[in-house]
């Protein structure tokens, strides 16, 4: 029997990509316009051509910051995921303690994204901060306004705490997909509690770490606000990530090509690695059920 | 074409571009007619993963991107020659890929 297709469902995303059109495809677009020509204001420009991707690819603070992103983003993504993936297996999965664990665990997600930036600030603050005064009495001189490694211990301290209980509540989430006939099976065969995680609970949690390493790898390589209510980006460049630095020409130096030219290499990236990774976590998927 | 620049001209629009963008419409617009002609089927060429030809086709354009930047980068030739290696690259990848 031959199976008819019907390819009029895709009707149904016109919506979708009329919003997405508005939102996202539109202004690329004016970013990639942007990007080969110089702005003199007033609505005046003049096509430079690849200028501006030249300069900005041989741009030595450019390839700072992107080493700087890179570290972040992977420095956040070992803590963030087998720290989340731990919490959640060890969360209870029944009575009254389920609700306020969730409920406790959800409340670093609630808070803004600037209002994070000031807490840490005034947390690891040595005068007044909590954080900075107790290691101040431990006799640890912690400063992150003069020290490159303390401001840098201090925004990976701050990500892993606003951003893990979302990967704690993914896999949360994931784990109670799982039936229990699964567990039973474990437990007949004698497996392990490692076992048990390894061949049961890793595979089947795939999909919702696939959605956490990707929002986690996206948001931490674009993170912009917090450290820049922190740090501002230093002590001198050091946590001078790739969004402050775009910022800085974007908006205070009113450089739109560079900036431009920046934005789609940045994109790129961004575009690239979600690739790979999305790529590599399916496959091994595909391949776990052959 | 008033009413064209009164709402587009905020995007400042070069010829080079709107070539640009028609030129992946274009290209968009045909593998979907391809498709329409004749379905794909995933299969696995040189690419260490099996893909279908749409597949090919986005690793095809996000590598030629790539491949653009990298000659920006590392030499003073005409960008053209990176054009020409991009679209010979796109062509193995979707015959061989």
């Amino acid at each position: 029997m031959n199976k008819v297709q019907n390819n009029r469902a895709w009707f149904l995303i016109l919506p979708v990509f009329v919003l997405v059109a508005f939102s996202a495809i539109i202004p690329l677009m004016a970013v990639v316009n942007y990007s080969v020509q110089d702005s003199f204001g007033g609505g005046v420009w003049i096509f430079v051509g690849t200028e501006w991707f030249e300069s900005v690819l041989a741009d030595e603070r450019l390839h700072d910051a992107l080493g700087r992103q890179l570290l972040f983003s992977g420095l956040v993504l070992a803590i963030q995921i087998p720290l989340g993936v731990m919490i959640a297996l060890t969360l209870p999965t029944r009575g009254w303690l389920v609700p306020l664990c969730l409920i406790v665990l959800a409340l670093p997600l609630l808070v803004p994204f600037n209002v994070v930036g000031t807490i840490w600030q005034l947390f690891a603050r040595v005068d007044i901060g909590l954080l900075g005064h107790t290691l101040a009495d431990l006799g640890i001189e912690f400063n992150y306004t003069d020290d490159p490694l303390h401001a840098w211990i201090t925004v990976v301290l701050m990500d892993v705490w606003h951003w893990t209980p979302l990967v704690v509540l993914l896999c949360y989430s994931g784990l109670r997909a799982i039936p229990p006939a699964f567990y039973q099976a474990a437990r007949i065969d004698g497996a392990s509690r490692y076992a048990t995680f390894r061949y049961i609970e890793l595979p089947k949690l795939r999909g919702v770490l696939t959605i956490a390493v990707l929002l986690r790898f996206m948001d931490s390589f674009m993170i912009f606000t917090e450290p820049f209510v922190v740090t501002g980006g230093g002590p001198g460049n050091a946590t001078n990530f790739l969004s402050i630095v775009l910022t800085n020409w974007a908006i205070e130096r009113r450089d739109l090509g560079p900036a431009a030219a920046f934005s789609i290499i940045y994109f790129l990236i961004v575009l690239l690695i979600c690739w790979m990774f999305y790529t590599a976590i399916t496959r091994i998927g595909q391949a776990d059920k052959r | 074409m008033t009413w064209l620049h009164d709402s587009f001209g905020w995007m400042a629009w070069t010829w080079v571009t709107g070539g640009f963008f028609l030129t992946i419409v274009g290209l968009l617009s045909l593998m979907t007619i391809w498709e329409l002609a004749q379905p794909t089927t995933e299969r696995r060429g040189f690419l260490p993963i099996t893909t279908t030809r749409g597949d090919r086709f986005f690793i095809g354009l996000l590598s030629a991107a790539f491949i653009h930047l990298a000659w920006l980068g590392l030499t003073d030739g005409a960008i053209v020659w990176a054009l020409a290696i991009a679209a010979a690259w796109m062509a193995t990848l979707l015959r061989y890929g």
